[in-house]
């Protein structure tokens, strides 16, 4: 009965739900049948079984321990000296220096040091930092890269970020803001003393110290093709804390005003508050010598920049390197101990797997 | 809570309360005074010019984006601004013109659907003149002509049809979804009106009626005409969104346009439901901010310390403005803090969270398991927020009639004089199971057959028409006691109405083996008795009521032979058989059990032949008692009593209440997901409990199944507390509650308490009802908990609501209603998840619903495969959103340590803007769509794999603190090994990569390889999509960080991009690359380790099943089990007849017989709301007073 007046509704032409707006659906609605609709699209299912588990722990401590080796035999191989010129011992012949610091003295100390092995190749001279917040929110932002670039504008009226150093007695600095303004200026030079004591000085390269990048894109004097920066950077006042103008950094014009590289180099602020910045460059000259041969060193320092106060450290820093770049044994240690631990790990999963991971795996699903 | 039951919100946005609506007829002018509404509606949000500024209005008023704006300011600010303005403009941009868009399209439709409707025509009555006319044009007091199968324009006063009596039939569908026809009638005077225009222009009545309500069911008015008042009420009116059917035209007069009808006032917003794991993430939100704070804190106290220390002297180099001091720059370094550590904060998780829902709201729509053919209607997510709930249900909340059963009885067996029939066996005597193929008996021989009638056992046939006196009797019995209504249109084509389905399918079976019931009087019942037309005079109709559990009637046959028919319960009739009849006895009752097994609902039938003497003096006092003003109730049972004795047995019948198909491997695949199920239904407590056995719910293998049915509260408790302590002695008096209080929330949640063994739970209405009185809700609940599987009988829809309601609040569960008819409306609304079946008995359940499909079915599908798929990817999604978020934003907590806490961010700012909105966020997208741990056969096969959402492991409080412990851990691994290995290291040409820019670029490489490959990890099921996004997204990583570092991007846009060349000169570096993999494979490491570990000792479920589908590989998935049918050998009486009394009284009393016959349907359903209708209807009832004249 429930069934004959079921079948006169049908017969009304009526569906259920489909009374609504759009009224006659003829069409099925059915839904498709692709396998995206039905979530039947063809999948890799991978778990973690031991078969692929523990070969990888296996494998990964055999990748990582060779890398380690490999990476901690590299750091060690490289020759580093690194010498700390800060002068805060009384010993220390920088002390005076680091005592009696004011802008307008110069100041030398002479440090000597002797190195026990040669350096051979290339050897790279640093400055290094300690202490110095160069990554401080306010410091990295108070800097203006349009002026830097070469902006006309922005070397008239450089960006607010710059302040307080954007300004001074009413004309723009340029380059502008604190980052500039702190640019270390220490002058190092190093000499050789050979065994009849006399002092040679070691020739330093100041090009090429600085990103490809920075050098050719980031970093262009105003002007143009004008090479007169005197008159470029004529209606801007120096950084406050600088000698001398940013057009007098150097006398190649290829590497003076925004383009000098020591500039380059610093305006790279470092991410953390001990670091390094390249310096020079000591060439290796022939494949005979050594670049720096065994024996007694000295280095002069022009002491112009003061850390004293925020309890700063300076070094000097003569490296070589490698094609993992500087001394740094960290990464050779970690990979020597993931690899172990890798390895170690493997094993004991191993016994856990043997031990009950086959009880467990096999044992049916109560259902 | 109340609040939720009510059925619709109502609209209340009114300019001027309207008191009275007045108004006349054919007079524009007059009506126009009012201002009424016209018939245009509008429900569509916005126009062109309003759409921009309100929906950004509305848009700002979420939290979320608040909290974007709020971030906006503080990065305005320039001492704060740690940030450039853009890494909060892009995402916010973005999100809003998601949504903006996502609106936009949403009023779009609406608008069309507006456009539609409001362009509808229909003819109006103007100066006279029939004119059609846009359906928004149409004005109160218009007169409108409706034609056959025309939607009704709006609420109007039926005036006149080309009815007999004015009639006119309506389908109401689009008002409450039923798809039966109703009846209206117009007044008789304004009937007489008919179709004469010029009357019909003349008519001036004048209309007094109530203002617009949403009340569908009542209407009061009244109608002013030569200077007569007539009463209007709800018979008279034609509600918008009605269907005119079966009737040639009518006219109405307006009452109600557009936005007033009841229809759009019956629109209101619906309920607005939220998961738990949303409840879940608003307290994560809360802690996380807090957290927040914390972290914000802790480093500007940090920044105090140093500027305090070092800062002061670092002057020098780095001065500070004007009158800064240690302490102000530690409260902006607050801020600045809060700006670049808000991406603990998930902002754009919100709008992730959408997205994903709404993927997995179209899977299920597209879903072709879950697609009907018959009915042609798919499973539809109506509510696209819920699905990862679908995952979590504990309780279920089932209907009967409609939703387990297919509400059709099918007369299946039968035992006549110690014989059974309607098995089908083969040659060797087995039974075989009845299929569609199966042979169907042929009764072509009898012209009144009804076509659908299905039997198999072909003996039977050959015994009627072999003459066998029991078997003529038994279905002689058949055709004669019942109140079965017949309605013939056509010679020979007959339809009978039956009050319950049980009789209709008696009296159909009689009918197709040769005794044909055609017409009754009062006084007759004309049969066709094997082709021969036979009369027999009505004596007398002893009717059905609960506590006789039998009927009878007193016939005399043409040959003058007064017997006595009588059909009822086993026990019933058995009591109250002649002792001749105890060997038949013996062998039906064997009968009877096998049928009980079976799950069909049986009855006995026996007869008896009167004395005319004996009978005449029974009239008498039958008569007396019949007219006794006093307890007359009482009295005639004992008359009846007196007369239905030493009865003789015929023999019994079964019939099938039909399941739907797949119920009963449905609710064992449910239970084995250990979802219990609480049947709440109107049947009576036998039916129930046949339809719980039939349908698997309870089980023989069950330790007991109680029965609760007392008729005192005091009894109903003692009952509850002596099944709970069967089931658990131990458990105590007092309720074990565990108190919480969240978010001010104060909650008591009922923990679980331990059962060992499977029981059963039966509760009448009756006891329910005490039951759920508040002293005693907390006992049944614990005692209905206990049990695996519930039926509560005789229930109200407004009962169904408090239970669902009483389950939802005192247990930490997510519930689920399922329900296809307009009574369980209530249930649907208050469970968690509602879910409407699609079925026959209108929409109603499927409006209120949040999912609907067109079969039970489909609920496992729905739950076991969708459900938990929805659920792991949510949990997934959320964890390993979390995890990448906070792995991202610690890391900037680590280096606040060694930048003097300044705020400096670790990662490039676009990197910052772009992580979430670009370098991550398809992938996770990916992750959270296509994810599954094993596919839906397996997830049949094993549907223990559902218990993790029940228990809420994937997500929680506990998994959230563990996901904190681990983003920790990562960003601890990715902080310090850059930093170690980047510390006073040099390039392989000497020049400098410890500097900031390379230090950020290594830093968030490794970040994002790091959270990449555990995303890898995470993910169970690579599909094509899936690597591509993966892979896509770390290639367009390193393409826009290349072009984001270029020279070209540099010199066009100076300030914003000065990362140049950092990406050419790090990432050549061999040691760089040596880091990244170093980081990459300590984050994973543990992780992997971990995994593994758990595998290998504590396997969950999911880890077993994944095994198990791996060894399978080879062999082909499983197919889905085959549920052999049980055969239950305990006694269950299935005594199954409607619940209400039967209408002996009006088969008697003639009064349905004065209907003129006419060829119209005449099912005439009752058309009182649903929802307050108390007794459920499982079968329609015969509406009289529709019918007289």
């Amino acid at each position: 009965i429930m069934a004959s007046s079921y079948g006169a509704k049908e017969e009304d032409g009526h569906h259920p739900g489909s009374a609504g707006l759009g009224g006659a659906a003829i069409r099925t609605k059915k839904p498709d049948n692709t396998a995206f609709k039905q979530q039947r699209l063809p999948a890799w299912q991978p778990i973690l079984t031991a078969g692929t588990v523990l070969p990888a722990f296996f494998i990964i401590g055999l990748i990582f321990i060779p890398i380690g080796i490999g990476l901690y035999v590299t750091s060690n191989n490289i020759k580093e000296f690194e010498l700390d010129y800060t002068g805060t011992d009384m010993s220390s012949p920088c002390f005076n220096c680091s005592q009696s610091w004011n802008s307008t003295n110069t100041c030398k100390c002479e440090l000597f040091f002797s190195l026990d092995q040669p350096f051979e190749s290339n050897v790279f001279m640093y400055y290094g930092l300690s202490n110095f917040y160069q990554n401080h929110r306010r410091y990295v932002k108070s800097r203006d890269d349009s002026q830097l670039n070469g902006d006309e504008r922005s070397l008239k009226e450089p960006s607010k970020e710059c302040e307080p150093y954007r300004t001074n007695e009413n004309k723009p600095i340029a380059p502008c803001g604190a980052i500039a303004n702190s640019m270390f200026n220490d002058t190092l030079d190093l000499f050789y003393i050979d065994p009849n004591g006399k002092k040679r000085p070691i020739s330093l390269t100041k090009k090429g110290i600085a990103w490809w990048t920075d050098k050719h894109v980031k970093f262009r004097n105003p002007g143009g093709s004008n090479s007169n920066l005197t008159t470029v950077f004529k209606d801007t006042a120096k950084p406050v804390n600088w000698h001398k103008p940013v057009y007098e950094l150097d006398v190649d014009i290829e590497n003076n005003g925004f383009i000098n590289e020591d500039f380059i180099v610093w305006m790279r602020t470092a991410a953390l508050p001990t670091f390094r910045k390249l310096y020079r460059i000591i060439q290796k000259n022939n494949d005979m010598t050594p670049t720096l041969p065994r024996g007694n060193y000295s280095l002069a320092v022009t002491y112009n920049y003061p850390v004293r106060s925020f309890e700063g450290r300076k070094r000097m820093i003569l490296s070589t390197i490698s094609w993992m770049g500087g001394k740094n044994p960290f990464l050779g240690i970690a990979y020597i101990t993931v690899g172990s631990i890798c390895f170690f790990l493997g094993v004991v999963l191993l016994f856990i797997h043997h031990k009950y991971g086959n009880r467990n795996n096999s044992s049916d699903i109560a259902s | 809570m109340g609040s939720l039951l009510s059925a619709c919100g109502i609209n209340v946005k009114k300019k001027k309360v309207e008191e009275e609506r007045h108004l006349r007829a054919n007079d524009r002018e007059f009506n126009l005074s009012f201002k009424y509404a016209n018939n245009a509606i509008k429900t569509s949000k916005y126009n062109v010019f309003t759409f921009l500024p309100l929906n950004l209005f509305e848009q700002f008023q979420r939290l979320a984006n608040a909290y974007f704006v709020f971030l906006l300011i503080l990065q305005l600010i320039p001492q704060i601004s740690s940030l450039s303005w853009f890494t909060t403009v892009v995402p916010l941009l973005l999100v809003l013109s998601i949504t903006l868009a996502k609106d936009l399209s949403d009023d779009i439709t609406r608008h069309k659907n507006d456009n539609h409707v409001n362009n509808r025509k229909v003819e109006v009555l103007i100066n006279g003149e029939l004119k059609s006319e846009k359906w928004m044009n149409v004005q109160v007091g218009d007169i409108v002509k409706l034609e056959n199968n025309e939607f009704v324009t709006a609420d109007l006063l039926l005036l006149s049809s080309s009815e007999p009596l004015n009639l006119i039939y309506i389908e109401t569908a689009e008002l409450d979804g039923e798809t039966n026809l109703k009846v209206k009638q117009a007044l008789t005077l304004t009937g007489d009106l008919g179709n004469d225009i010029q009357k019909l222009a003349a008519f001036n009545g004048e209309v007094r009626c109530e203002p617009p309500n949403n009340r569908l069911d009542k209407f009061t008015g009244t109608l002013t005409m030569r200077g007569e008042t007539f009463a209007l009420d709800n018979e008279r009116i034609l509600l918008r969104g009605c269907t005119l059917r079966n009737t040639e035209w009518c006219f109405g007069l307006v009452v109600f346009g557009g936005p007033d009808t009841k229809l759009m006032q019956n629109s209101g917003k619906s309920v607005f439901k939220r998961t738990s794991i949303d409840h879940l993430m608003n307290v994560l939100v809360m802690f996380i901010f807090g957290f927040l704070a914390f972290m914000c804190t802790i480093l500007s106290i940090g920044n105090a310390i140093w500027e305090y220390q070092e800062g002061n002297s670092f002057i020098t180099f780095l001065p500070r403005a004007d009158g800064a001091n240690a302490s102000l720059s530690a409260f902006l370094t607050f801020w600045s803090y809060v700006i670049i550590l808000n991406t603990v904060v998930p902002i754009s998780l919100y709008v992730s969270v959408e997205i994903l829902r709404l993927g997995n709201s179209y899977f299920i729509d597209w879903d072709r398991k879950m697609y009907h053919v018959k009915s042609d209607t798919p499973a539809q997510a109506r509510t696209t927020t819920l699905n990862e709930e679908l995952g979590q249900i504990k309780y279920i909340f089932s209907d009967k009639t409609g939703t387990l059963t297919q509400n059709i009885m099918t007369f299946n067996r039968c035992s006549i004089n110690g014989k059974s029939y309607g098995e089908v066996v083969d040659f060797a005597g087995q039974r075989v199971e009845v299929t569609e193929k199966t042979e169907k008996v042929d009764f072509s021989w009898n012209p009144l057959a009804d076509p659908k009638f299905c039997f198999h056992d072909h003996k039977l046939v050959e015994v009627v028409k072999s003459g066998s006196p029991e078997v003529q009797a038994f279905f002689r019995l058949l055709a004669l006691c019942h109140t079965v209504m017949p309605e013939e249109k056509t010679e020979g084509e007959l339809f009978y109405q039956a009050q319950s389905p049980d009789e209709g399918a008696l009296v159909t079976a009689a009918r197709n083996f040769g005794f044909v019931f055609r017409s009754r009087t009062p006084e007759t019942i004309s049969l066709v008795e094997m082709g021969v037309p036979t009369t027999y005079e009505l004596l007398a109709v002893l009717d059905f009521n609960n506590v006789r559990k039998r009927m009878s009637v007193i016939v005399r046959s043409p040959e003058g032979k007064l017997t006595l028919f009588c059909k009822g319960a086993d026990t019933i009739i058995y009591e109250r058989l002649h002792p001749s009849s105890s060997k038949l006895m013996e062998v039906t009752t064997e009968h009877l059990n096998e049928y009980a097994g079976e799950g069909l609902r049986t009855l006995a039938l026996a007869y008896k032949d009167l004395d005319e003497d004996e009978f005449e003096k029974w009239k008498e006092r039958h008569h007396e008692a019949s007219t006794s003003l006093e307890d007359r109730e009482a009295k005639l049972d004992t008359i009846y009593e007196e007369i239905e004795k030493d009865l003789l047995l015929l023999g019994a019948s079964a019939v099938e209440d039909k399941l739907q198909d797949g119920v009963p491997q449905t609710i064992e695949q449910l239970a084995k997901a250990d979802i219990k199920i609480w049947v709440l239904t109107g049947d009576k407590q036998e039916t129930a409990e046949n339809i719980g056995y039939s349908c698997n719910m309870l089980r023989e293998e069950m330790k007991e199944i109680f029965i609760v049915a007392a008729n005192t509260a005091e009894e109903v408790r003692e009952e509850l507390v002596n099944a709970r302590k069967k089931m658990s002695p131990e458990s105590g008096d007092e309720p074990p509650i565990e108190k919480s209080r969240l978010l001010g929330k104060k909650s008591q949640v009922v923990e679980d308490e331990k059962v060992d063994g499977e029981y059963g739970l039966v509760i009448n209405g009756h006891s329910l009802a005490f039951a759920l009185q508040k002293d005693m809700q907390l006992e049944l609940l614990r005692t209905a908990c206990m049990c695996q599987a519930v039926i509560c009988c005789r229930v109200t829809p407004l009962q169904k609501a408090q239970v669902v309601e009483l389950v939802k609040k005192h247990k930490k569960a997510v519930t689920l209603a399922i329900g296809d008819g307009a009574n369980d409306v209530s249930m649907i609304k208050t469970a968690h998840i509602g879910v409407g079946i699609s079925g026959q008995e209108g929409m109603q359940a499927v409006l209120s619903s949040d999912f609907s499909f067109a079969q039970f079915r489909y609920l496992q599908r729905l739950l076991l495969v969708h459900g938990r798929w929805s659920y792991l990817r949510m949990c997934k999604f959320l964890r390993y959103f979390f995890y990448k978020n906070f792995t991202f934003t610690f890391v900037h907590f680590w280096y606040g340590f060694f930048c003097g806490f300044s705020a400096q961010t670790v990662y490039d700012e676009w990197f910052i803007t772009l992580y979430n909105l670009v370098y991550t966020a398809l992938p996770v997208i990916g992750l959270s769509i296509f994810d599954q741990d094993v596919n839906d056969r397996w997830s049949f096969q094993y549907p223990q794999l559902y218990a993790p959402g029940q228990l809420n492991q994937y997500f929680s409080k506990m998994a959230f603190a563990r996901i904190l412990l681990h983003s920790c851990y990562s960003s601890l691994v990715l902080f310090f090994i850059p930093w170690a290995a980047m510390c006073d290291t040099v390039r392989d040409d000497g020049k400098d990569i410890a500097d900031y820019q390379s230090f950020a670029l290594l830093a968030q490489t490794c970040l994002l390889i790091a959270v990449s490959v555990q995303m890898g990890l995470d993910t169970y099921y690579w599909t094509a999509v899936n690597q591509f996004f993966l892979w896509g997204s770390l290639s367009v990583y390193f393409a826009v960080t290349f072009t984001m570092y270029s020279n070209g991007m540099y010199l066009i846009f100076t300030s914003s991009f000065p990362f140049i060349g950092t990406a050419r000169n790090s990432l050549n570096q061999p040691n760089v690359w040596l880091t990244i993999f170093l980081t990459t494979i300590l984050c994973i490491l543990p992780v992997v380790a971990k995994r593994f570990l758990f595998i290998q000792l504590k396997p969950t479920i999911n880890d077993k099943v994944r095994h198990k589908v791996r060894q399978a590989k080879a062999v082909p998935p499983p197919l889905p089990r085959k549920f052999p049918r049980r055969r239950i050998s305990t006694r269950r009486s299935g005594y199954a007849f409607s619940h209400a009394r039967g209408y002996g009284d009006l088969v008697t009393s003639g009064r349905f017989l004065r209907i003129p016959v006419k060829s119209r349907p005449a099912l005439f359903p009752h058309t009182d709301t649903p929802v307050a209708d108390s007794t459920p209807q499982t079968y329609r009832t015969i509406f009289e007073e529709a019918q007289s004249p």
